[in-house]
């Protein structure tokens, strides 16, 4: 089990040949509160760097791209009813969708936890 | 390219830092936009028992009569404002905006008629952060020999807000307790001289505390050594003021509207409606007796998606028929809240309409404001 990041601070980790998709503790740390997760429909097709979903606060709407080419194949509907789970676990049950990898390889791009904590630590 | 001015910092900043508040910049300081606890829980424990809001960013000054009369000074105001400002009690206090010539709305403001003896011809102001040098202006331009204008940027603004606010200032000054909503008076709580009103911008009953810049942080500090009372930042504030229904300038109002499209007639008194004499009278009074051509009505969206500033408001049909001009979450509500203008004929209570959210139209219907009931101490 791998897990990568993006410098948009959504996380990936990879099962197989399908990945769960969330967004970083960093990240949900600085949205504050989530209020509102609107989640793509299973079965849709998604290129890297692909609006996938939209993650709102109470101050304001962000957008969650793909960390990978894929398509949805489960997404994490209980968002809908309890947003607040991205901030109170967002590695675990905080998590968005399930991608099925189009191209494994596209991970080598993507940052390990050790360069993601590094790049988190420069911004901050 | 030119250096971005610094950001101005209110007598309370060193106590945001220590506090570990996320600091942003707004209207060219820097303020807390939440605590370490966030915006919902610092929304929540305002309705709940008592938040202090640090508001030393808004402009305070004094109107001042030479020859001390209140008539002086009064009509002087009236001539900027559409408020009967003759007729306030000493200590009285009202919500009135400044206009343009054409109507519009330049800044909304609180005005209060100095109740302190030997003060007599005195009106105290509270204007928007954004606004006041440009209000300052325009208010020095117009007014007439024998009145003039006094900025006060040597004092601080803290609001304490929600339904334990009574008994906590109660504490510390008693003769606050009995104090009617939009009425002042001036106390000293410990060694410090405080203005204290009995109003704010959450919908909650509450008190606005003026005193010098210097005694800020221990009064502060004081209210917030009460297990009731907790920080609260600019985030849960506005979340505060829009289930409240209250119009936030720049956003909900400005020079585009009049204060008759935004509902605000209620703020203009029968006196003024009648006899009129301030800056876009006619207009008004046409808006009056007419009708505006659109208003601002509140909106509450049929799902969970919030509808922000700058959605496009239609018809269930997709005709355009206007913006929100405010939304996001309501905590209280626990769900989405908006306001926005439409046209007369589509502010009904119930009117089916659409929010454009993301290219999405979502169902939405006209809803009465304010969102959550107001608290007031009348």
């Amino acid at each position: 089990m791998t897990t990568r990041y993006t410098k948009d601070h959504e996380y990936i980790r990879v099962e197989g040949d399908a990945g769960i998709v969330g967004i970083s503790d960093y990240a949900q740390s600085q949205l504050g509160d989530v209020v509102f997760v609107e989640l793509p429909s299973v079965g849709k097709t998604l290129s890297k760097g692909d609006e996938a979903a939209v993650v709102e606060s109470v101050k304001a709407a962000s957008e969650v791209y793909a960390p990978v080419s894929g398509e949805v194949v489960e997404v994490n509907s209980e968002l809908e009813a309890s947003p607040g789970t991205v901030n109170e676990d967002p590695a675990g049950r905080g998590w968005f969708m399930k991608i099925r990898l189009a191209n494994a390889s596209e991970l080598d791009g993507l940052m390990t936890e050790e360069q993601y904590q590094e790049f988190v630590k420069s911004i901050s | 390219m030119a250096e971005p001015a610094p950001l101005l910092q209110t007598p309370l900043h060193a106590e945001h830092v220590t506090l570990g508040a996320r600091m942003v910049p707004f209207a060219g300081y820097d303020m807390p936009v939440q605590y370490p606890t966030g915006i919902l829980t610092e929304h929540t424990w305002t309705r709940e028992h008592a938040g202090l809001f640090d508001v030393s960013h808004m402009g305070q000054a004094f109107l001042v009569a030479e020859d001390k009369s209140h008539e002086t000074v009064a009509r002087a105001l009236e001539a900027l404002i559409p408020a009967d400002v003759l007729n306030l009690k000493p200590n009285q206090q009202r919500y009135s905006q400044l206009l343009a010539d054409d109507g519009g709305i330049l800044d909304d403001l609180m005005v209060t008629r100095v109740g302190a003896p030997g003060h007599e011809g005195r009106l105290y102001l509270v204007v928007n952060a954004s606004m006041k040098e440009a209000d300052y202006a325009h208010i020095q331009a117009r007014l007439p020999d024998g009145v003039s204008l006094d900025r006060k940027d040597d004092l601080a603004l803290m609001a304490l807000q929600g339904p334990s606010a009574e008994a906590v200032l109660g504490k510390l000054a008693p003769e606050t307790a009995g104090l009617p909503f939009m009425m002042s008076t001036d106390v000293r709580i410990g060694d410090s001289q405080c203005h204290v009103s009995r109003s704010g911008y959450t919908g909650e009953d509450g008190y606005e505390i003026s005193c010098r810049a210097e005694d800020a942080a221990k009064l502060w500090n004081r209210l917030l050594a009460d297990p009731e009372v907790k920080p609260i930042g600019l985030g849960a504030r506005d979340s505060l003021r829009l289930e409240a229904g209250l119009c936030l300038y720049g956003h909900d109002i400005d020079t585009t509207t009049s204060p008759i499209e935004a509902g605000l007639i209620w703020s203009i008194q029968k006196r003024r409606r009648e006899e009129g004499g301030f800056p876009g009278a006619g207009r008004i009074q046409r808006e009056i007796k007419e009708g505006p051509a659109r208003v601002r009505v509140g909106i509450r969206p049929e799902g969970r998606a919030p509808a922000r500033e700058g959605a496009i408001i239609t018809t269930p049909e997709g005709r355009e028929v206007g913006i929100v001009t405010s939304g996001g979450f309501g905590p209280t509500v626990n769900g989405p809240v908006a306001m926005g203008y439409v046209s007369k004929d589509l502010s009904a209570l119930g009117t089916d309409l659409h929010l454009v959210v993301r290219g999405k139209p979502l169902p939405a219907k006209v809803a009465a404001m304010p969102f959550a009931p107001h608290r007031y101490k009348r």
